[in-house]
């Protein structure tokens, strides 16, 4: 099927995850495919299947056997176009198999394990309350376009030794990458062979080599694999992914737990009392509020839980819809703020663990401790103009707030 | 001695550096470099720190990590 996509009608036959209803609300739509059709399958994006119970999802995860990371943002695109040969993939460790994915994600982890990522909270927090400062003496305004989306750009971009008034370019590619996916295959292949973005990095790599500094440029132009600099593909790969999976993710978390807050008094009230129950909070936002649907391609024909897969098939991983099953999570529909089991994989399962986890965790933690502490009482001035996101990332891209105190 | 005690493992196969063990129980869980946990010496931990121990266990996603008691 080529151009933009035909409503839905059946969701166990025919579903799509850019359509308006699922993109509304796609609580209730994955929680009916739980129930009646774990595996659901649809012909669109060149055949996609939908597998949505924790179990399954948990298996797909954990099978590299059958299943590459060698693309994971589903689209019109038949897979393989752009990507540079297996193992390494387009945007390495994220778009890599077994055996290149451990040494690709060695020896970023270091950057991002937790001692490290807790340096960086001061700069986080100071980045958030100058945010909150111009925001000040306005009784409405929208948390997204002056709060919510300016802190994760602002922490990669600083990570990475780029200039802070650049952090448009990054979201503009970013929105390209994640939500422009049902556009026609041909017509979003240009729009990557452009290559806008690779010219522009390549002028960050010169700078960074004629005057190297303490950052992740840097780092990862020092970076050695058995010996050997880092191709210049995967260099600029791994930049990709942290804008792509560092920036649009992380938003979409603050966003979405603020949504919860402004919908719920009784949690904000609770977590502007109690700081003993933030640990908790945090983590049951991240179950209940999970951005992010990973995808992988089916590897070679094979029976999966009584579904004939077919090479190149598309996947898709639904961390969410895992969070919300209730065989795992009981009334896993409701926001527990001391919920005591929670298992969940927000930030997914086995090998591909989300990388930058810490950095994430922290800044939803520090971002929601500096609105609360300025905004403890705030609702939704115009609940039906909320927008959310489309495609694997799902956050609110307008949130228009009444600030009460 | 009449209390029982409880041994804490990490399956280091399985841990996949979630780092949810060392937010709730920094006293029995350590991360090293790669972001990976480790139990703190031994792995015996007395009565104080069982309810930690257990939370630790059921909030691991990867199902890493077990508590087994161990009779005086």
């Amino acid at each position: 099927m080529s151009g933009r996509q035909t409503p839905v009608e059946n969701w166990e036959t025919d579903f799509d995850h850019t359509d308006p209803t699922w993109v509304h609300d796609p609580y209730p739509i994955w929680k009916d495919l739980r129930a009646r059709c774990p595996i659901a399958h649809s012909d669109r994006y060149g055949g996609t299947w939908f597998p949505s119970t924790h179990e399954l999802v948990s298996e797909v995860a954990y099978d590299t056997v059958h299943f590459t990371s060698r693309a994971v943002v589903v689209d019109n695109l038949r897979p393989g176009e752009l990507d540079l040969p297996a193992p390494i993939g387009v945007a390495p460790p994220i778009t890599s198999d077994p055996p290149f994915h451990a040494i690709a994600r060695r020896m970023l982890l270091p950057a991002f394990a937790p001692k490290k990522i807790a340096a960086l909270e001061p700069m986080v927090r100071k980045l958030c309350r100058e945010l909150l400062d111009s925001t000040s003496g306005k009784s409405q305004f929208d948390a997204a376009d002056d709060y919510t989306r300016h802190i994760p750009v602002g922490v990669i971009v600083g990570m990475l030794g780029f200039p802070l008034e650049d952090a448009d370019i990054f979201r503009q590619f970013i929105t390209q990458v994640l939500e422009k996916v049902d556009m026609p295959g041909e017509e979003r292949l240009d729009m990557f062979m452009q290559g806008e973005i690779e010219t522009y990095l390549d002028k960050q790599i010169e700078a960074h080599r004629a005057y190297p500094r303490d950052d992740l440029t840097s780092f990862l132009l020092d970076a050695e694999i058995d010996g050997n600099k880092l191709a210049i593909e995967h260099v600029r790969g791994t930049m990709i992914l942290l804008m792509v999976a560092g920036i649009d993710t992380t938003w979409s978390a603050i966003g979405a737990s603020l949504w919860h807050l402004a919908n719920h008094p009784d949690d904000r009230r609770a977590l502007a009392a109690d700081v003993s129950l933030w640990p908790t909070a945090i983590e049951e936002f991240l179950r209940a509020y999970a951005p992010v649907t990973m995808a992988r391609l089916v590897i070679d024909d094979f029976d999966f839980n009584g579904e004939r897969l077919h090479k190149d098939d598309w996947l898709l991983l639904p961390f969410p819809s895992a969070n919300r099953d209730e065989k795992v999570f009981p009334d896993a529909d409701r926001v527990i703020l001391d919920r005591q089991e929670n298992r969940h994989s927000a930030f997914g399962l086995g090998i591909h663990r989300c990388l930058g986890s810490n950095l994430a965790r922290m800044e939803l933690r520090v971002a929601l401790e500096e609105w609360i502490s300025r905004y403890p009482d705030f609702e939704l001035s115009d609940p039906d103009s909320v927008t959310w996101s489309k495609g694997q990332v799902r956050g609110p891209r307008s949130l228009p707030m009444r600030i009460l105190a | 001695m009449t209390s029982s005690k409880l041994q804490v493992a990490v399956d280091a196969d399985r841990c996949q550096g979630h780092n949810r063990c060392f937010a709730i129980a920094p006293e029995i869980f350590d991360v090293d470099e790669l972001g990976n946990a480790v139990v703190i010496g031994d792995g015996f931990v007395d009565d104080t720190l069982a309810t930690k121990a257990r939370s630790a266990a059921s909030n691991c996603p990867e199902f890493a990590i077990t508590v087994t008691e161990v009779g005086q």
